[in-house]
């Protein structure tokens, strides 16, 4: 494989604690190296920013739910998805981007994985088809488990040790990732007709709570020892006055220890935050909450959150939280899907509209940007669109340019139509904090690899470590001043290396380099009594038949297994 | 007013898109530079000089700008789209898009346009003296937006799902129309001067449609309200009025229900 110097580039690294400095960065087959050869290919970065690839946290970016939003939405690939010219293939949606398209643009930005945030676990195979056909980047799936059948009979009776053997399963049979959890208890509440909105109502029939569902799952995943910890879109999402529920949510950590190998801290990954720090009670009163919920946040240290910032575009809401969805279809009587997954969960999609002209959007779009601006600590903290929720990751750029210029936030904020009720229901005119480049890679590399258990390859920069490298065309020293000079530089990286390969030049696609699909098998004991209960599920109530449910190699034939022993827990 | 004259010297293989063929892009711009604009047939991009001869520079504004086509356009999409002000005028029939989402100006087509034309108009006049395809003033595929503005006018016939989740404007087809029309419809007004054949109306919560010829088949949800005396598009006669679609969702104005109207000349 080629080998690489890149000389003196201003080097950002909290692995290395790397604040600009200037250093050069060799790379030899696929890794960073102390040294490479006197053959090195010379990479000039002068006057140019190095960062470590950067990791998505959560988003939506293959499955079924994603492809219902492609095909009821034809209108969001009408325009501008002729081809590009080079190798890639015809590029097209905003919101709901092909996999090609999705697979160019988190590589254009500098990325080198993205995490499918909701995976439902009986379509697995259709998330690993399009994970599989997405180019450059490498991709996880979390399977959602705050839904399912076997989870809450296990919880209720305080089997962690069942439900743990029956993750372990599940994540095995669908090559998933880790734990996702999403409106705990409320998505089965909703085949009943009805929701769960706060972390104490029983879910009907299983008479299980949200409290007790995150609290097994918790137990699981440290029983389990996994990479990641459990990541949770939390109940009553997008309701005014939620942030108490928030509160509540977040405290279920207090007291829980991380148990793993891989260097992760939290035991709790609180995600797309913004939805979930409102205050008032109504849509006339809505306002921020975000200080109050980051107060906590900052101080509770084995949590971790991301931000879902509001993008004020177009969008195409996506998630398994089906009675959200259809309480938004209520609102704004668009188009509604709503998709029910047998034993397991639900999802809904509806288009929606953040227009800046509207108060609620705008205060959203405030919230989002409070929540990073109140993080003390970057490596807990990451930005995320909750692509396509808030917003198209495609929008990544502009996000940044609003952390990072208080200039560029006022200018947007000042103009929006109700300025004043809109800076009167949030802080964000108060806050001066600029994101600094250091911290922006601590958000979005070495933070969120952590929370993922990956810091050990990813996320940085130092010797050893995975050469997944983004240089962008920004001078530390002349940061740029306007939007969209901002925009421009983190959305056409000058160079993106994915394991040590040149996959992006001067914003353009050269390679596809070496894709792979990570996933997590844990071993645990055998359990007779879960592998029965899973027998006889299949055979009274799921659909398919249990030897048609499994993943197969084939639908990921680049597979990273990461493995972990949880046979001695 | 400059005009750019442009002779259709090669039908291309497959369509070519003439999302560039518009008096706003043409602005400013002398012939050699408007042969060079781009276009895409299929994933291949190529100009607008491969496929017409031009003549004439363009005004500094789109206003100023009058565009003429001769040459058969029928494997053309997308003339006139998105303009905004200014003139054209194709002496042929074209292919889909034609005059979708325009906002201002005039456009003229002396042959049949195909369908998906005049899609989410927002201003301006669109004649075509032809016939027309079908989802003529819709709005896209799976958009919820449709016509919101301008006149639209088609002296011959026009297809299926015409007008589909108009919101605005006028829309009128002078001979007759296929099934599904103002389906969705929110506001503005249709004029059918021929025959409609069946589903008028559907799922209508405002606006208005005018039927001079017969209904093949009436909704069910429409009911007989009134008889009047109007004047439609310079034809004064005896209208019966129905209100509907009552399946639908109405909003409330000043405490009274607002349907959707239909009319059918007497």
């Amino acid at each position: 494989m080629s080998e690489y110097i890149i000389k003196n580039g201003h080097v950002f690294d909290p692995v290395q604690g790397l604040k600009g400095d200037k250093a050069d960065i060799s790379v030899k087959d696929g890794k960073i190296v102390d040294k490479a050869g006197s053959g090195a290919k010379v990479i000039d970065a002068k006057g140019k920013t190095v960062m470590a690839g950067a990791l998505e946290v959560h988003a939506h970016v293959a499955g079924p739910k994603v492809n219902a939003g492609r095909w009821y939405r034809p209108e969001d690939k009408h325009f501008d998805s002729h081809k590009k010219p080079g190798i890639t293939r015809i590029e097209g949606g905003k919101s709901i981007p092909t996999v090609f398209k999705t697979g160019y643009e988190y590589a254009r930005m500098g990325f080198t994985f993205a995490m499918e945030a909701a995976m439902p676990p009986l379509y697995a195979r259709h998330v690993h088809e399009e994970i599989h056909d997405t180019p450059i980047i490498d991709e996880a799936a979390l399977p959602v488990f705050g839904n399912n059948w076997f989870v809450f009979e296990y919880l209720k009776n305080k089997e962690i040790e069942n439900a743990a053997a029956y993750i372990s399963w599940v994540m095995r049979q669908t090559k998933g990732y880790g734990i996702k959890v999403v409106n705990p208890g409320g998505t089965e509440a909703w085949a009943w007709g009805l929701n769960c909105l706060t972390i104490n109502d029983p879910v009907p029939y299983f008479d299980i709570t949200p409290a007790e569902i995150m609290n097994g799952l918790m137990a699981a995943n440290e029983y389990l020892g996994l990479p990641h910890s459990m990541h949770v879109h939390q109940n009553s999402l997008g309701n005014p006055g939620n942030y108490e529920v928030t509160l509540d949510t977040l405290k279920l950590a207090e007291g829980v220890k991380p148990k793993n190998n891989f260097g992760r801290e939290q035991v709790m990954h609180s995600t797309h935050l913004q939805f979930h720090s409102y205050g008032g009670d109504n849509w006339g009163n809505f306002e921020s909450k975000a200080k109050e919920v980051m107060d906590y946040v900052n101080k509770q240290d084995n949590i971790t959150i991301d931000t879902g910032n509001v993008t004020l575009d177009e969008t195409t809401t996506m998630t398994a939280d089906g009675p959200f969805e259809h309480h938004l279809h209520g609102l704004n009587h668009l188009k509604w899907i709503n998709v029910d997954v047998e034993l397991e969960t639900a999802a809904g999609v509806v288009p929606y509209i953040y227009d800046p002209n509207i108060k609620v959007c705008a205060i959203q779009w405030c919230i989002g940007l409070e929540l990073a601006l109140y993080a003390k600590d970057p490596m807990r903290c990451f930005i995320t669109t909750d692509h396509p929720n808030a917003g198209p990751f495609t929008r990544y750029p502009r996000v940044y340019s609003w952390l990072m210029s208080k200039k560029v936030r006022d200018e947007r904020l000042n103009t929006f139509k109700n300025a004043d009720k809109v800076i009167s229901a949030t802080n964000l005119a108060e806050l001066d904090r600029e994101i600094t480049l250091y911290e922006l890679a601590a958000m979005t590399r070495a933070g969120p690899a952590k929370a993922l258990g990956l810091s050990k390859d990813y996320g940085g920069l130092k010797p050893g470590m995975n050469a997944d490298i983004a240089i962008y065309d920004i001078n530390p020293d002349k940061f740029p001043s306007s939007g969209p000079e901002i925009e421009k530089a983190f959305g056409n990286a000058a160079y993106l290396f994915k394991d040590g390969k040149i996959c992006v030049q001067d914003g353009k696609i050269v390679d596809f380099g070496n894709k792979h699909t990570f996933w997590v098998d844990a071993k645990v004991k055998e359990n007779k009594l879960v592998v029965r209960d899973i027998r006889e599920k299949f055979l009274r109530y799921y659909s398919v038949n249990e030897a048609n449910y499994p993943v197969p190699e084939s639908y990921a034939p680049h597979q990273h297994i990461i493995t972990v022993d949880a046979t001695q827990a | 007013m400059n005009t750019v004259t442009m002779n259709v010297n090669k039908i291309p293989e497959l369509y070519f898109e003439c999302e560039n063929v518009n008096p706003d892009t043409f602005a400013g711009k002398k012939a050699a530079e408007i042969a060079a604009l781009k276009g895409y047939q299929g994933k291949k991009i190529s100009t607008l000089g491969e496929y017409f001869t031009i003549t004439g520079d363009a005004g500094a504004t789109a206003a100023d700008t009058k565009i003429v086509i001769n040459g058969d356009c029928t494997k053309m999409k997308y003339i006139g789209a998105k303009m905004s002000a200014g003139e054209v005028v194709v002496n042929s029939s074209t292919d889909m898009y034609t005059g979708s989402w325009m906002t201002g100006g005039k456009l003229l087509i002396k042959g049949n346009v195909h369908s998906f034309c005049g899609l989410a108009m927002k201003g301006g006049e669109f004649t075509v003296e032809g016939n027309a395809g079908n989802y003529l003033g819709a709005a896209y595929r799976g958009d919820w937006r449709g016509m919101s503005g301008g006149v639209l006018r088609v002296k011959g016939n026009a297809g299926s799902d015409v007008a589909t989740f108009m919101i605005g404007g006028e829309l009128i087809v002078e001979g007759d129309v296929d099934i599904h029309i103002g389906t969705h419809m929110e506001g503005g007004k249709i004029i059918v001067k021929g025959n409609a054949n069946r589903r008028v109306g559907g799922q209508m919560v405002k606006g208005e449609i005018y039927v001079f010829g017969n209904i093949n088949v009436m909704m069910p949800g429409y009911k007989y309200k009134d008889e009047v005396d109007l004047e439609v598009d310079g034809t004064k006669a005896k209208f019966i009025e129905y209100i509907g679609d009552l399946g639908e969702r109405h909003p409330k104005k000043k405490g009274e229900m607002v349907y959707g109207k239909l009319y059918m000349k007497k």
